[in-house]
């Protein structure tokens, strides 16, 4: 069975809020179509109406030439068509076979026939390359075996229409080498792919043909072989961007270092970590997910348990038993984890901006006045656009990021730690973030860049150390910064030159 | 025991910011300034109330009967301040019943102790009260440690500590009633039964405790912690506020209001038995509750919590005057708007 499926004028608004403004295509059977567009763009909406999380305000939608109505996404579901959300829609505290089946449990009279169930199963996770024991609780799961999960779950339910946000935010590299074989196993199976993702690479590498929204519009769509990297960016942001990156300034000169660790180790997480940072430097940090380079901060920052190691700041021992510690000691962090770790999202931008510096806002009492003049100055300095009087939430990714960004500098740290710094964020926005790091850095700050597009780290920094098993394998300089150098140190395959 | 809990933060550091600032873009209407039903709904109901109150009972919107309402407020009202502040840090205290019953039979045990020793029976109240906000401070502290350094949740902590603090009680007025000593209430009575520019003197403290704690909770960095752990407390975490000090000061807080409303308690009967402060716990979650507060934390109101007790009082007070329902379906009335109350106030998925 194929499924055409073509928008007709889709038009969707939240309040008064229109967010697609009557949006036409149509996607062919057997497809990879990436779906292109910075946040915001309007493609998340478009594919909750496609899969039944929503219901558009105007316009159309066909299936194979018939209009569909779906009231929830279980309708969609049985027309073949299911979304793999961003964060995946698993319930931790059930098994593997029990997500599979949840809501289309398989019953023998009254009871469950928990046989029958785990057989379909099995079955379906073997087809995805799932190792497994479908047994196993999902919170036992890492992130790439919970898609392949959700995958199969979907093959069960026999999709013929898969839509993939973000799929491989959190995966490995070996990890999203699996995902796009099963990707081209399901696409000569007959089903449709949409796949969205900020990483054009792999846009590049694994789909057909590629569509681009902005502003809630449909742009254009063209065969992925004729359109370079490059072309996607400009048509997703609307303008050139031949550069991304600011110009390396020289590395600056050895002298006292404004950071020094040495032999950290947070057990379980990282072992007998050192590296200096230098006043103006930005020191990237690279390897696969899990090799231990968050928790490594967040010991450094005595949210994990150190069990050995000094820090030094300014040629100065210290303790840092606390984020408070450390902020005090003029270094703060930035996690990777946004809405989790990052901002309250749903406070707002003044009082998310000024949590760690409220003290200076303190006559004894807040000054509102105070902490309102502050956010102006984040505002303008940071290019955060939004509604400066609404929640952080209602801020796209990149400006979230802003926002957060800018909260970590208020108490004008020494050393600045970014997790991660353009994660879920639009290329207009990543750009503007690298000149920022670049500004920090000529500020004479030390910068830490944590990040897994190894693109970001070759394109910023002055050194990049790589981790690999709660180690460091290896401190790379700039001029031999590489994407095959980095990979190579990462999974432990280099060999000396 | 840590020092006398100071949240405010110590010395203001105006920090110079030179530039760049963009002018002020039309700083007048904020999100507090638009119509939000979650805010006002509780002094609609409020209102709702005194009218339907005058309606049916011409004794009701009497000066008498309305300071009669607010004195007994007053116990429920502050111990409901405090709990705001609990709740929205994202925890609970179950126990404040208890633990004011348990605070009004030691102060009364201790007062009676003392009396021998001093010669002013006004000083003996002195101390008897300063005793009764160090116990609820000590008892709140504890919760707080027990919480935090022993990583125990609250319903579980504070559910232990109510049945502890109740049997204690009973234990130490052998399952009878203790009684403050015939000199003693003369001189404390004034604390329930005096007043000032004819506004009873509980309902005095209650508007100073409420006005401090809405102060505390809008305008001080500690407030701002409050809420931003109630909201999210790994974020708060990574924003470096000391996560774990505030629980314990919220609780300790809590603590020192269930000893304002003891202290303010005891003259009124002279005496704590097992059945005092019963069922407490459950009117102050429910005024907060009412108030508008989340009870997942993150956000809450002092002033509405002030209304949500006032609102459960008058319904009782209207039962108690008209006969329409029975008086003895007070609970049942106080939880059917609880439960409308949040009925109203629940969020879209």
């Amino acid at each position: 069975m194929s499924l055409h499926i073509a928008f007709d004028g889709i038009v969707k608004e939240f309040g008064a809020v229109r967010v697609l403004h009557g949006v036409g295509f149509d996607l062919h059977p057997g497809r990879v179509y990436g779906l292109l567009g910075e946040n915001g763009a309007g493609k998340s909406t478009l594919m909750k109406i496609l899969a039944g999380y929503h219901a558009p305000t105007a316009g159309t939608l066909l299936i194979d030439g018939q209009p569909a109505r779906f009231r929830n996404s279980r309708d969609a579901e049985t027309r073949g068509i299911v979304l793999i959300h961003q964060e995946l829609n698993l319930a931790d505290d059930l098994t593997v076979t029990q997500n599979m089946f949840l809501g289309h449990e398989l019953r023998r009279g009254w009871l469950l026939d928990e046989r029958r169930m785990r057989e379909r199963a099995a079955e379906a996770l073997r087809q995805v390359g799932f190792e497994g024991d479908p047994d196993t609780k999902v919170r036992d799961l890492i992130v790439a075996e919970k898609q392949l999960v959700e995958i199969a779950k979907a093959q069960l339910r026999n999709a013929r229409l898969l839509i993939m946000d973000e799929p491989t935010a959190s995966l490995t590299p070996s990890e999203c080498e699996r995902l796009f074989g099963l990707i081209g196993r399901l696409r000569r199976d007959g089903v449709t792919i949409v796949y969205i993702s900020h990483k054009l690479d792999e846009v590049e590498r694994i789909t057909d043909e590629v569509i681009v929204m902005r502003d809630g519009r449909f742009i254009t769509r063209a065969p992925t072989a004729g359109t370079p990297r490059a072309r996607m960016a400009t048509l997703m942001v609307g303008r050139d961007l031949t550069d991304m990156f600011p110009e390396k300034r020289d590395p600056p000169p050895a002298g006292r270092p404004l950071l020094a660790v040495r032999g950290v180790t947070v057990p379980g997480w990282a072992e007998d970590v050192g590296f200096d940072l230098r006043p103006g430097e930005i020191l990237g940090f690279a390897g696969l997910v899990g090799a231990g380079r968050t928790e490594l901060f967040e010991g450094i920052l005595g949210l994990r348990p150190r069990s050995a190691g000094t820090i030094e700041i300014d040629g100065r021992p210290v303790r840092l038993r606390s984020p408070r510690e450390a902020m005090r000691n003029g270094l703060t962090y930035l996690s990777e984890d946004r809405k989790g770790k990052g901002l309250h999202v749903r406070m707002g931008l003044r009082d998310n901006l000024t949590l760690m510096t409220l003290r200076h806002h303190a006559q004894p009492l807040l000054s509102p006045a105070s902490e309102e003049k502050a956010l102006e100055h984040a505002v303008a300095a940071f290019g955060i656009r939004g509604d400066p009087r609404g929640v952080a939430a209602s801020l796209s990714g990149g400006n979230q990021q802003k926002l957060a960004i800018a909260k970590f500098l208020e108490p004008d740290p020494r050393v600045f730690v970014l997790d991660e710094p353009t994660r879920g964020v639009d290329v207009g926005a990543k750009r503007d973030i690298y000149f920022l790091i670049a500004r920090l850095a000529a500020e004479g700050r030390g910068v830490v860049v944590i990040s897994s597009e190894l693109i970001e780290l070759i394109g910023l920094c002055h050194r990049v150390i790589v981790m690999r098993g709660r180690r460091v394998t290896a401190t790379v300089p700039a001029e031999r910064l590489s994407e095959e150098e980095l990979i190579a140190h990462a999974i432990g395959t280099h060999t000396r030159p | 025991m840590p020092s006398a809990p100071t949240p405010v933060p110590d010395a203001p550091v105006p920090e110079a910011r030179n530039g760049g600032a963009a002018p002020a873009k039309g700083a007048g209407r904020s999100a507090a300034g638009r119509f939000d039903p979650h805010r006002f709904g509780p002094v609609i109901g409020l209102i709702l109330l005194l009218v339907v109150g005058t309606a049916l009972n011409p004794d009701f919107a009497t000066w008498d009967n309305l300071m009669n309402v607010l004195t007994r407020t007053a116990f429920i009202g502050i111990i409901s301040i405090g709990m705001c502040f609990v709740i929205i840090s994202g925890g609970i205290d179950l126990s404040v019943g208890s633990m004011a019953a348990l605070i009004a039979g030691a102060m009364i045990l201790a007062m009676n102790a003392l009396q021998p020793l001093l010669a002013s029976p006004v000083a003996v109240v002195g101390l008897g009260m300063l005793f009764a906000l160090l116990l609820g401070g000590g008892f709140g502290l504890a919760h707080g440690l027990l919480i935090t350094r022993g990583r125990i949740e609250p319903f579980i902590v504070t559910l232990g500590t109510l049945g502890i603090f109740r049997a204690v009680l009973t234990w130490l007025a052998d399952g009878g009633a203790i009684t403050l000593d015939g000199d003693l209430s003369d001189a404390y009575g004034p604390v329930y039964y005096g007043s000032l520019l004819g506004v009873p003197v509980p309902v005095w403290i209650f508007l100073l405790v409420a006005l401090a704690g809405a102060l505390l909770l809008n305008r001080t960095a500690f407030g701002r912690y409050v809420q931003a752990i109630g909201s999210n407390e790994q974020v708060a975490r990574f924003a470096a506020v000391e996560v774990d000090r505030v629980k314990v000061l919220t609780y300790g807080l809590l603590g020192v209001c269930v000893g304002i409303a003891t202290l303010l308690y005891v003259p009124r009967l002279g005496s704590a038995s097992p059945t005092t402060g019963i069922l407490w716990e459950l009117e102050a979650i429910a005024a907060v509750i009412v108030g508008g507060t989340s009870f997942k934390g993150g956000e809450g109101r002092v002033a509405g919590t002030v209304v949500g007790a006032v609102l459960l009082s008058v319904i009782s007070n209207i039962l108690n005057l008209t006969s329409i329902i029975s008086v003895y379906l007070n609970a049942a009335v106080q939880g059917c708007v609880i439960i409308a109350v949040a009925f109203l106030q629940r969020r879209r998925p």
